[in-house]
């Protein structure tokens, strides 16, 4: 299988904070990958490097075969080939939420009106919130909100969703019906990098789980594997504690 | 004490064993106050005014006002009535206060945006400069320009020459004045530019929406506000000429004769106001955008906007929401502070009103009673449309 | 050494605008500040007694020291200062002792400095008793006078603007519509039509032969002005204190006043304390206008000082002088208000 995401040798620091250390990562494509860890490993800041939200002093980034270097042209087309939902879902508030998932299709994709709300329509049709779309994000539950904005970034037709601890904001009884979403999601064919804390998704889900600490991948497994036979001591440690 | 206390106890349980009471004894006291206090100030100011002679009323208005007043937008001279004088004032102070918002509202973004730089040369220019003259009282500020500054420059046969055509004297700053011919062609040519305008840009959107195709709309606005009025310009002739001020020496003294001028104490009230109120529209500025979250940001990058989309789609619109309601508050001020101009002579509403034409009638309570209405239905007006915008923007919440 | 012209050209020049930005804003300051410096110290003339020794083409800043008591204590008699220093040091005293006393001296101190002080300075300010000199109001002036009419302001105005805002939010109709009339009423107009209103129009509201004395009439105009705006500030608190804490009170038995002064006011003005302080710092900073009524404050002293025959041409050294008088307390005030912010913060 073709790898889709290439990560080599790739490091990181904030000031003289080392968050990356030499990581080597890949993602095939239609692969569903979890990444775990505790707080500060360095997790959140490896997906946001692949579609350069943050950017990586040395090492090497292939996504769909562009390389990610200071070169801006290829950034926007990395970033419309790569859909992002954040922990913090940042919806845009003085839109409503059809028009958050239109916007990028008129802006960046250049499609007419009517094509962009037909699209955006069923994808909300999708994650199930279609009766929502004329509301504003203030007006909905955070559940609701972070579907649309699932949504979104469906809308732009991304081949690579990548999740940043997309439940960690949401209270316990919204949690299900996002996981549901991306469930469905994974089941359809999408490529996935999921950081989260939810192992009963990683379960159900995931064809591999990466843990991160310290910025180092500790450990990078198959799913059943992961589980069943953690080899590193720290991977056991954070497994005993979330499980 | 303890007895007072009791007494107390006992009042506070009576009135809570009648709710009645409770709601109109209070509301009852306050309003029998209130007619007192305005019956007793009435009834000594009637008895004042009739020892004194004044006679009351607002007849005065229409009596002749045999003053001069410096600087008008509108013909005025002393033959004319208090109620002309009260609108030239009027007018002065609109006029003071529309500059000082334009140039208050210019220099505030620069030095909000300034101060966010990163570069701290820029960051530190813009942090004194906020600093500096927000701290320092207005009427200082006023005094500084035109007692100060303002008199450093020369005396009026030595002016200071702009482009052969702009003379700086310590009388005032004279500029030809445009005499134009074919005016009217050049102001239905530009209102027809705005308004082609405007409907290109509809065209533009409904194009964008029904075809998807993007044009560069700024570009193509920009040309045609380049390119109609010259056209309309040349088609129609319409020419200007300059009526250049000419220097004259009288009896020993210069003065420049002909053309605009601007006198020096709207110069000093139009720096001050406009200093001093940007920097609190730069700290409006700041809030506003420092007030949007980097996650907005980071979403609109992350669904492929590039980043003048991103300013101009998701960042200003919410930084104006933000930026928009305190700056206006602070429009308020400024108009209200332009009545400081009495301080150095620019005639404003209070100077000429509730300066000269008070001075002269002795009708201090109908005079003040007209300023300070002028002034409250300025403001009053503005807060209504404040809230109208506000309801009309605000997000929508839960 | 690299590391530096790196970290130059980060900061200085990252791009083009930013190398405009910083070429251009240097040559500013090449250009304003060694002229300013050298005017302000290099140059000037610092002893002398008269104009005359100002020959050097700097700032005269023997106009300064030689009018430096006038723009203290305006009229003020020379011998008498220590009437007007005495009070004032004792508050700048209580100030800094203020700081280190626990709380329950605090709460006694804070008491004294409201209530007695005030009063007993006033007192010692006037004179006419114990064989000390009566000293009229009208040759108060200076910095002395704008510190009066501030503080006093200050102290007048907070009460009653914690009342309107109470009272704009009372679900007493009557009350309500009088407290939302007199605030958008003072708020609406310019404080210097309030002060011609104090001068001419105030008089003839009282009856004949009362003669109030000028400065009370502009202590009560600015604080019925200042009132509206504290109210204005103080209402946000209100709001935010949550409907919980009101519900809370309610529940353990407590009335409409003991609620608000034991369980709601102290939560609101705690949250409020940035706005009551530039409330203080706008009124502080708005003393000069009274200058409308014929009172002369520190920048009126200036300009009166200005005039006189034998100190001509000296304006621009008196502003600068006053200027940073009024910087110093302001920039003071906000910093104050700051520090006391951020340790709200962290403590709660």
């Amino acid at each position: 299988m073709e790898n889709i995401i290439q990560l080599k040798q790739v490091n990181k620091w904030y000031g003289d904070f080392h968050v990356l250390k030499d990581i080597n990562f890949e993602v095939s494509e239609k692969e569903k990958v979890v990444i775990c860890g505790p707080s500060g490993s360095g997790k959140s800041t490896l997906i946001r490097c692949i579609n350069r939200l943050e950017e990586h002093q040395k090492g090497e980034i292939i996504v769909d075969g562009m390389t990610l270097d200071e070169n801006t042209k290829n950034i926007s087309a990395i970033r419309s080939e790569v859909g992002m939902v954040f922990q913090q879902f940042n919806l845009f508030p003085h839109l409503s939420i059809l028009e958050n998932c239109t916007l990028a299709q008129i802006w960046v994709k250049k499609k007419t009106k009517k094509e962009s709300e037909a699209l955006a329509m069923d994808y909300l049709k999708k994650v199930q919130i279609d009766d929502q779309a004329a509301k504003f994000p203030g007006q909905l539950s955070g559940g609701q909100q972070q579907r649309a904005a699932i949504a979104r970034a469906l809308c732009m037709e991304p081949k690579i969703m990548l999740f940043d601890e997309p439940t960690s904001a949401l209270d316990p009884e919204m949690i299900k019906e996002v996981l549901d979403v991306m469930v469905d999601l994974a089941k359809g064919g999408m490529t996935m990098c999921v950081v989260t804390h939810e192992m009963g998704f990683a379960k159900e889900v995931a064809d591999r789980v990466v843990f991160m600490d310290e910025g180092n991948i500790v450990e990078a497994k198959k799913t059943k594997d992961f589980f069943d036979n953690p080899e590193n001591e720290r991977t056991k440690l954070f497994l005993s504690q979330i499980l | 004490m303890s007895f007072l206390k009791n007494k107390v106890e006992r009042i506070d349980q009576y009135l809570s064993d009648h709710p009645r009471i409770k709601f109109v004894l209070p509301q009852a006291l306050l309003f029998a106050f209130l007619i007192l206090i305005v019956g007793y100030f009435s009834f000594n100011a009637s008895t004042n005014l009739e020892a004194r002679g004044i006679d009351t009323g607002f007849s005065f208005l229409n009596k002749k006002a045999s003053f001069d007043i410096q600087f008008s937008l509108i013909e005025f001279d002393s033959s004319m009535t208090y109620g002309r004088a009260y609108l030239v004032g009027l007018l002065n102070t609109i006029l003071v206060s529309v500059i000082g918002i334009l140039f208050a509202t210019i220099l505030g973004f620069i030095f909000g945006i300034l101060r966010l730089s990163s570069n701290p040369l820029a960051s530190g220019l813009a942090t004194s400069y906020i600093e500096f003259f927000r701290n320092i009282s207005l009427l200082l500020q006023i005094f500084f320009w035109y007692f100060t500054v303002l008199r450093f420059l020369p005396q009026t046969e030595n002016s200071i020459v702009l482009f052969d055509s702009i003379y700086a004297n310590i009388k005032g700053v004279y500029f030809p004045k445009f005499v134009w011919t074919n005016l009217s062609f050049l102001i239905y040519g530009l209102i027809f530019t705005f308004v082609s305008i405007y409907f290109f840009n509809i065209y533009a959107r409904k194009l964008r929406e029904n075809t998807g195709k993007i044009l560069p709309q700024f570009l193509i606005s920009l040309g045609i506000l380049i390119i109609l009025p010259t056209l309309v310009v040349f088609i129609f002739g319409v020419g200007v000429e300059f009526s250049h001020p000419k220097l004259e020496i009288k009896m020993g003294i210069a003065n420049y004769i002909g053309g605009s001028s601007i006198i020096p104490e709207f110069l000093a009230l139009a720096f001050a106001l406009s200093i001093y109120t940007s920097t609190f529209i730069a700290e409006n500025v700041r809030a506003g955008i420092l007030g949007i979250d980097k996650g907005q940001k980071e979403a609109a990058a992350s669904i492929g906007l590039t980043n003048a989309q991103v300013l101009r789609l998701v960042v200003i619109p919410q930084a104006l929401r933000i930026i928009i309601p305190p700056t206006t508050n602070q429009y308020l001020n400024l108009t209200k502070n332009s009545s400081l101009a009495a301080a150095i002579a620019y005639p404003d509403i209070v100077l000429v009103f509730a300066g000269t034409a008070l001075m002269q009638t002795g009708r201090a309570i109908e005079i003040v009673t007209i300023t300070m209405l002028t002034y409250l239905t300025l403001s009053i007006s503005i807060s209504i449309f404040m809230n109208w915008y506000n309801k009309k923007v605000s997000l929508t919440e839960r | 050494m690299n590391k530096t012209l790196n970290y130059i050209r980060e900061k200085f020049f990252s791009s083009p605008i930013d190398a405009f930005l910083t070429i251009s804003i240097s040559y500013l300051i090449y250009l304003t500040i060694p002229p300013l410096l050298d005017w302000m110290f290099i140059s000037a003339t610092f002893s002398g007694e008269s104009k005359k020794e100002c020959v050097s083409g700097g700032a005269c800043w023997v106009f300064v020291k030689i009018w430096f008591n006038r723009f203290l204590y305006g009229m003020y008699p020379n011998d008498e200062v220590w009437r007007v220093n005495l009070p004032f040091g004792i508050l700048v005293v209580s100030i800094i002792v203020y700081r280190f006393l626990n709380e329950k001296y605090k709460k006694y101190l804070f008491l004294f400095l409201i209530i007695p002080f005030p009063i007993l300075s006033l007192m010692l300010f006037s004179g006419g008793f114990l064989g000390l000199m009566p000293v009229e109001t009208r040759e108060w002036g200076g910095l002395f006078l704008t510190l009066v009419i501030s503080i006093f302001a200050i102290i007048f105005c907070f009460p009653l603007g914690v009342l309107l805002a109470m009272g704009r939010r009372s679900n007493l109709p009557v009350v309500r519509y009088f407290s939302v009339g007199f605030i958008e009423f003072w708020r609406g107009v310019p404080l210097i039509t309030v002060l011609f209103m104090a001068g001419v129009m105030f008089p003839l509201l009282l009856p004949a032969g009362t003669n109030m004395d000028k400065l009370v009439r502009v202590i009560i105009a600015i604080t019925l002005f200042e009132a509206a705006y504290m109210a204005e500030v103080v209402r946000g608190g209100l709001q935010a204190v949550g409907r919980g804490q009101y519900d809370a009170s309610k529940a353990i038995g407590m009335g409409y006043w003991k609620s608000h002064i034991f369980i709601i006011l102290p939560q609101a003005l705690k949250l409020v304390i940035p706005g009551i302080a530039n409330t203080f710092i706008a009124l502080f900073k708005d003393t000069p206008l009274v200058f409308v009524v014929g009172l002369l404050e520190i920048l009126g002293m200036v300009n009166l000082a200005k005039t006189n025959p034998a100190w001509l041409g000296m304006a621009t050294e008196g502003y600068v002088f006053v200027a940073l008088v009024y910087w110093i307390f302001c920039f003071a005030m906000s910093r104050y208000s700051l520090s006391i912010e951020e340790k709200l913060k962290t403590t709660n």
